[in-house]
């Protein structure tokens, strides 16, 4: 059993790119990867990747050299990019190799996405009646805990407008010009009570993170953080998930919260450890829910929190410090990957403009997506 | 009652010998859990089959401002915003549908709602039945 450590990252910028696939946008980010970290493809010995809707990611191989190495795919829809880490990290931890990738890449057409009933085990009735989409979700769960847990309106604004400052501080961003509180709550209302700028849009883009064994990070000597926890995790009983006709009457736990026990767990640390965390934010209020649900603050806390601006890129906990999803949009494949290699950015000390000061050590990530499934990652500064 | 549309569903409306709508859902035998909507292909020795309550209170709600995209989405190309929520049916189950009786500004979680008989227009404009939740409101009461 070996540590697992990340070595290099590159990203192919998030946001629209005519001229690429979302096949190339991946190539692009393994190549700037090894670039940055002075490695060869052939130094790889095995990778994992995949995307949601954007093509098969072992194709890559005729791009970047046919080396015979082991390339898995991975489909596992909202946690793919979550899954091909998870997978490559299992990998060294178990000895089998000592240098791998993991990538993730995407491209999806503009709009809401547009899910057929039965592939996710539902009747037709439920999408042909317009109920069969995930805004309602996102919308439903906050207005009802914006109901139970004191939070505002204006809350969700300052949120959002976080997002968007810190988006332009990162240059993989895709929106990159600050929005005012008051623009996006007068913008276009979406699905009550969210506006048309506090929904993240399906996007483009790729990133990938090069992983390696202790001894072999060592032996490099390039910056690096330990991958202190990996943890995944689909819905236990009573969470309340997208395309849900019904739920139960006992409410039960989320993914996300057990995914984030079990990731503090794991890493011997707790949330009053993490100096930065980037969370799922699809909209302002998945943002402010997941505050809650890994553990960094009681329900309705977050609005003095946000008030104080707690979460800002100099608060005590930066929340989402590249402009998270809103900023950057939700390509599937790519997101997860990104939160992770926005940690290992800033760990590094390596962020810029947006550079978390006072020394950060421990950076915390949590992708979620349909069905209901969370993946979360704690990495150290090595 | 004669006056409705063939249902959206064989297997999800019911309307009792007095007229009135209900939900069609099944009882998982051995946890007792209640299952909405039915399951498709349910075993009987899995699954006994279920009315739900027909009134509950409001969960949580929004309202649909943009066409969704079709498919899956069956309606006309004209459209107009909707309400949809969840309702908590008594200490059974809750359940998603669209919202109707109120203005799309009038609805709160914790209101009484009510099943009711929802209109629903294909594209090709033939005419179903599917559900909806209205609240109690004193007259109707």
């Amino acid at each position: 059993m070996s540590d697992v450590y990340i070595v290099g990252a590159g990203i192919h910028p998030f946001g629209r790119t005519q001229e690429r696939t979302g096949l190339q946008q991946g190539v692009f980010a393994v190549r700037q990867a090894l670039g940055r970290a002075g490695l060869d493809w052939r130094d790889i010995q095995f990778a994992y990747g995949g995307s949601d809707a954007a093509g098969k990611a072992d194709t890559m191989v005729s791009e970047l050299g046919l080396t015979g190495l082991p390339f898995i795919n991975v489909a596992n829809g909202c946690a793919t990019g979550g899954s091909a880490m998870f997978g490559a990290y299992s990998t060294i931890k178990s000895g089998e190799f000592d240098l791998g990738i993991a990538v993730g890449f995407d491209k999806h057409p503009r709009g809401a996405f547009d899910p057929k009933p039965a592939e996710w085990g539902l009747p037709d009735w439920y999408g042909e009646t317009g109920l069969m989409l995930t805004t309602q979700f996102f919308a439903m769960k906050i207005q009802r805990y914006m109901a139970m847990h004191g939070i505002t309106n204006r809350t969700l604004a300052a949120v959002a407008e976080k997002a968007f400052a810190n988006g332009a501080l990162a240059d993989h961003a895709w929106r990159r010009e600050p929005v005012d509180a008051e623009t996006i709550l007068s913008s276009t209302m979406v699905s009550d009570p969210l506006t048309k700028f506090m929904f993240c849009s399906p996007a483009e883009g790729a990133v990938a993170l090069i992983l390696a064994s202790e001894a072999k990070a060592k032996s490099l000597g390039l910056p690096a953080v330990r991958l202190r926890a990996v943890a995944v995790r689909s819905r236990p009983p009573g969470s309340f998930e997208v395309f849900s006709p019904a739920l139960d009457i006992a409410r039960g736990l989320s993914p996300t919260s057990i995914a984030s026990r079990a990731a503090y767990e794991m890493a011997g640390v707790g949330p009053e450890d993490v100096d930065l965390a980037q969370l799922q934010d699809t909209e302002s209020g998945a943002e402010i829910m997941h505050m809650a649900e890994n553990g960094f603050c009681a329900d309705g806390e977050q609005q003095a929190w946000i008030a104080e601006g707690r979460t800002r890129i100099d608060g005590i906990l930066p929340i989402n410090t590249d402009g998270g999803c809103l900023a950057c949009g939700e390509p599937i494949g790519a997101s997860g990957l990104r939160q992770v290699y926005e940690n290992y950015v800033q760990l590094t000390g390596q962020a810029g403009a947006r550079q978390v000061t006072g020394d950060p050590r421990i950076g915390y990530s949590h992708v979620y997506g349909a069905p209901g499934v969370s993946a979360v990652a704690i990495v150290e500064r090595a | 009652m004669p006056d409705l549309a063939p249902p959206i569903d064989d297997r999800l409306l019911h309307v009792d010998a007095d007229g009135a709508l209900m939900l069609l859902a099944a009882r998982e035998r051995e946890s007792g859990r209640l299952v909405f909507p039915a399951p498709g292909d349910a075993d009987p020795e899995r699954y006994e089959s279920v009315l739900l309550p027909r009134e509950g209170r409001l969960w949580s709600w929004t309202v649909q401002r943009f066409r969704p995209k079709s498919p899956p989405y069956a309606g006309p190309e004209a459209f107009a915003p909707y309400a949809v929520g969840y309702v908590a049916l008594g200490d059974a189950i809750i359940v998603e549908g669209r919202l109707t009786g109120a203005p799309l500004d009038g609805f709160a979680i914790d209101m009484k709602m009510r099943l009711v008989a929802e209109p629903f227009t294909l594209e090709s404009g033939e005419r179903r039945t599917t559900f909806a939740f209205a609240p109690i409101t004193e007259k109707a009461a």
